[in-house]
């Protein structure tokens, strides 16, 4: 019975190499016909030959979504909560029998090396900047605008560079747009920034503040930082949503992103509702490697907790340190002002100079990177927020899956009973139930099957893609610091004859 | 003077003076002083304890046969310290300031030290037995209590505030005056604020020391992924090390330079204006005798006039003396800063060259590392 199967590792159930002869992946034509594997049934799945496009996992979901766009009315008001449970992919690998099994951890090492010659053979060429971030408006109703400026060399963009504005909810809008369409199968969609309502609301009021050009320049950043990883993700870079959202001039207005909208509400309904959930959904966890990933997660989500408040703590002292110095700078050039010893006094007065000068350094430097690591693991921290929800998204995926386990045995059962009355008509709806439930059985299970693969392969890029930021901010930072210490001694060699001088 | 003043010169030699070792029992700090005799390889070394300090500091003020001697700006000694109360404590902080900061009392015993060196190097007061006994006998001076000599004024009551703005006779001395309340204000406010500077770097440090161990407890050894995030961990764990040691360096360097040398010219501004209020003082008292002489009846009036002589006398001296002291005073000054700048200046180009190299190499190691 499907009870008792377990769901074998699906690292490569469903993808091969085109040299295999054993072509596990069927277009959905084939599919159609096929019958239903039973679990009983030793014999592999029909196979129609290998076709090499479609191993490329990553075209499927252009081709099953382009029907999905259509089916989700992007305009209606009441939009789908953004975890809802999507329309399922038409076309999925048919899950293999047990045979496939003992060829699962052969294909472990090849599945990585193709997907990563995949994806460097397509040269990723897109460079994605946020700028030039304008107010529109006046008073409460005014937002702030950023052009989105696309470079690239990608055939599937229209033009080699493209400039569009956006605003904030558009943003949020394209996240809301792409969680409802991959979060259900598994794929780790970059969290949007975060919305803040202080921040925005100085904006708005108009302070010009030290502050508020701060907050700006941080969502900024952040604007960037997010499309710069959603196009990063192979299948995201083609969805249409976001080749709009980079492309097209109009955008419609997304807003069904307010907080306080109907959709907004529906929203934290649901999440509420997933959060019950999850504690009543006791999953049997069978593949350890899940079990192993998630507490791992659930470690780094703590760690990196702890290093974004350690990171934090160190920018105050350095904006500290820098009030500091100005104010020392100040009274030394007082005290330069008021010395009658004309050497001594241009000395003072120099010290006053260097100390601002380094007042300013450490401003545009020090404090510019130690943001950069805030950011980073700020980014970082809601990241494992995604990926812990697109594990959510798994359980509740065999949560499906074994409800529509629990019909069908009722079918069957109910059928059984029906055997021994005298009523052909009820006897025929009752089989052509089980049929329905079967096929909703087999669904729930390859559903299952490719979200657990999805989610290995994300899990491994995600790893993947955090080492390479953190050496690239590594980097930055120890440029940033040589730069200072350069300057430094640049400033020190200038003043050490000013001190000679006096007397 | 030497022969009829009774009093000796120094048998050492007042640049060798130094403060080579401090013990701390409970509340009292014993100080090794080191100095070797003139003109011999023979060095004393002697213990003192803070009280032993002050008998040197009041037998200084209450030398007889000192002629003017009020007029002498007396080298300030660096308030009593408190041990038992921690360093960072905003008690000894506030009384000490940068004295309290450093490692094991280093710059309070620098301060000692600048101290009797000050006073060996006095034209003057190193010619005080009491300064040869502090320095070679090894009996402790301390217990004998001399006479309470001229005192420093230790609070300002509002009337000596008036005193403070009596208008002067003398254009050198008013001009000194002001520049003098200027300046010691304002060394007195860049003491402070440097002190602040300090204090952030070091709380900076700490935070970089806390932010290091953070990452180190990031390490893990699941499987490669973790590994290698682990690695990154970890550089970057030690590139935050050489941050924290960085500020800690150039926290070092500002203490034991320009923090000392402005604590130093921000206390030996008192000392002048203390010169110059007993200056004062004595001017305004000649000024109230000169006005009692005018009004007194004749039979009272040579006694008054010989009294408001002797007041004149007095006075003139303090201001000769004074006027003597003063130039030696900004010359010395000026000096002592410049060196304490120079030193600074050097010592924080050396960190800043030390510390642009270490970043060098791990910027390449990184750039190597990662290009693969």
């Amino acid at each position: 019975m499907a009870e008792d199967r377990e769901p074998p590792p699906l690292s490569t159930a469903g993808l091969t190499e085109p040299e295999d002869g054993e072509d596990l992946f069927v277009s959905a034509a084939s599919r159609m016909e096929a019958s239903p594997a039973s679990p009983e049934d030793g014999t592999s799945t029909s196979s129609n030959g290998p076709k090499p496009e479609q191993i490329f996992l990553d075209e499927d979901p252009d081709d099953l979504f382009a029907e999905a766009t259509e089916e989700v009315s992007l305009d209606s008001p009441e939009r789908q909560p953004i975890l809802s449970d999507g329309p399922s992919p038409a076309i999925t690998p048919v899950t293999p029998t047990a045979i496939i099994d003992p060829r699962v951890d052969l294909f472990d090492q090849s599945q990585d090396e193709d997907e990563d010659e995949e994806e460097s053979r397509d040269t990723f060429d897109v460079q994605i900047s946020v700028s030039d971030p304008e107010k529109v408006g006046d008073g409460m109703n005014a937002y702030m605008v950023y052009k989105v400026t696309t470079k690239t060399s990608l055939s599937i963009f229209s033009r080699d560079e493209v400039s569009v504005k956006r605003r904030f909810s558009d943003f949020l809008g394209l996240h809301s747009k792409l969680a409802s369409k991959y979060l259900h199968i598994g794929y780790i969609v970059p969290p949007a920034p975060e919305k803040s309502l202080v921040g925005m609301t100085k904006v708005k009021v108009g302070k010009e503040d030290l502050s508020s050009v701060e907050f700006v320049e941080k969502r900024r950043s952040a604007l960037e930082r997010y499309l710069m990883r959603t196009v990063k993700h192979p299948a995201l870079l083609k969805d249409p949503d976001v080749l709009q959202f980079l492309e097209s001039s109009e955008l419609p207005r997304a807003v069904s992103t307010q907080a306080l909208s109907g959709a907004g509400i529906l929203r934290m309904v649901n999440k509420a509702a997933d959060a019950v959930n999850k504690m009543t959904i006791k999953m049997n966890e069978s593949d350890a490697w899940f079990e192993e990933k998630q507490q791992q997660f659930e470690n780094l989500d703590v760690q990196l907790r702890k290093l974004h408040t350690s990171v934090e703590s160190l920018v105050c002292h350095r904006k500290e340190l820098s009030v500091n110095t100005a104010s020392f700078a100040k009274s030394a050039a007082m005290l330069g002002n008021s010395e009658d010893h004309t050497a001594l006094s241009r000395a003072l007065s120099q010290l006053a100079e260097v100390e601002e000068k380094i007042d300013q350094l450490h401003q545009d430097q020090v404090c510019a990177d130690f943001c950069l690591f805030s950011e980073l693991l700020g980014d970082y921290v809601r990241l494992i927020g995604a990926v812990k929800g697109v594990f959510d998204q798994r359980m509740k995926t065999w949560g499906k899956w074994q409800e529509a386990q629990m019909m069908l045995q009722r079918k069957r059962e109910a059928e059984a009973k029906l055997q021994y009355g005298n009523k052909p008509d009820k006897l025929q709806q009752a089989k052509d139930e089980i049929k329905e439930w079967e096929g909703k059985v087999q669904q729930g299970e390859r559903d299952f099957e490719q979200i657990s693969k999805n989610i290995r392969r994300e899990v491994g890029r995600f790893e993947k893609d955090r080492v390479k930021d953190f050496k690239v901010v590594i980097v930055k930072y120890l440029e940033s610091l040589v730069h200072t210490q350069q300057q430094l001694i640049k400033y020190w060699e200038a003043f050490l004859p000013e001190a000679k001088a006096i007397a | 003077m030497e022969g009829s003043s009774a009093e000796a010169e120094l048998s050492v030699s007042a640049s060798s003076i130094r403060i080579t070792d401090l013990t701390q029992d409970g509340d009292i700090l014993t100080f090794a002083i080191a100095s070797q005799k003139l003109n011999s390889s023979v060095g004393v070394c002697v213990f003192r304890a803070y009280e032993d300090f002050d008998w040197l500091q009041q037998s200084l003020f209450s030398q007889e046969n000192v002629p003017g001697i009020q007029g002498i700006i007396f080298p300030p000694l660096p308030p009593k310290a408190l041990p038992s109360q921690s360093n960072m404590q905003a008690k000894t902080l506030k009384q000490l300031g940068f004295l309290a900061l450093g490692k094991d009392w280093q710059g309070y015993c620098k301060a000692l030290e600048f101290y009797l060196q000050q006073v060996a190097t006095h034209p003057t007061l190193c010619k005080c037995k009491a300064l040869d006994s502090f320095l070679i006998n090894s009996e402790s001076p301390g217990k004998q209590r001399g006479r309470k000599g001229i005192l420093n004024r230790l609070s300002q009551a509002v009337e000596e505030m008036r005193k403070e703005s009596h208008k002067d006779v003398d254009n050198f001395f008013q001009n000194e005056r002001n520049k003098n309340t200027n300046i010691a204000a304002l060394s007195k406010v860049a003491t402070e604020k440097l002190l602040d500077v300090v204090m952030t770097e070091q709380k900076l440090a700490l935070a970089c020391g806390h932010f290091s161990t953070s990452l180190h407890l990031c390490v893990n050894q699941d499987d490669a992924a973790a590994v290698a995030f682990s690695k990154v961990c970890l550089k970057l764990s030690d590139i935050i090390e050489a941050v924290k040691r960085n500020f800690e360096k150039v926290a070092t360097n500002n203490l034991t330079t320009l923090g000392l040398g402005l604590d130093l010219e921000s206390r030996n501004q008192e000392a002048e204006k203390e010169m110059l209020f007993r200056r004062t003082c004595k001017l305004i008292e000649l000024e109230t005798v000169k006005k009692s002489t005018e009004k007194a009846k004749a039979n009272k009036r040579e006694v008054m006039e010989a009294f408001q002589k002797a007041v004149e006398k007095e006075f003139n001296l303090i201001s000769s003396v004074g006027k003597q002291e003063i130039e030696r005073f900004n010359n010395s000054r000026v000096n002592v800063l410049k060196n304490f700048l120079i030193d600074w200046c050097e010592q924080q180009l050396n960190a800043a060259k030390e510390y642009a190299e270490l970043y060098s190499q791990h910027l390449e190691a990184c750039r190597n590392m990662y290009s693969e």
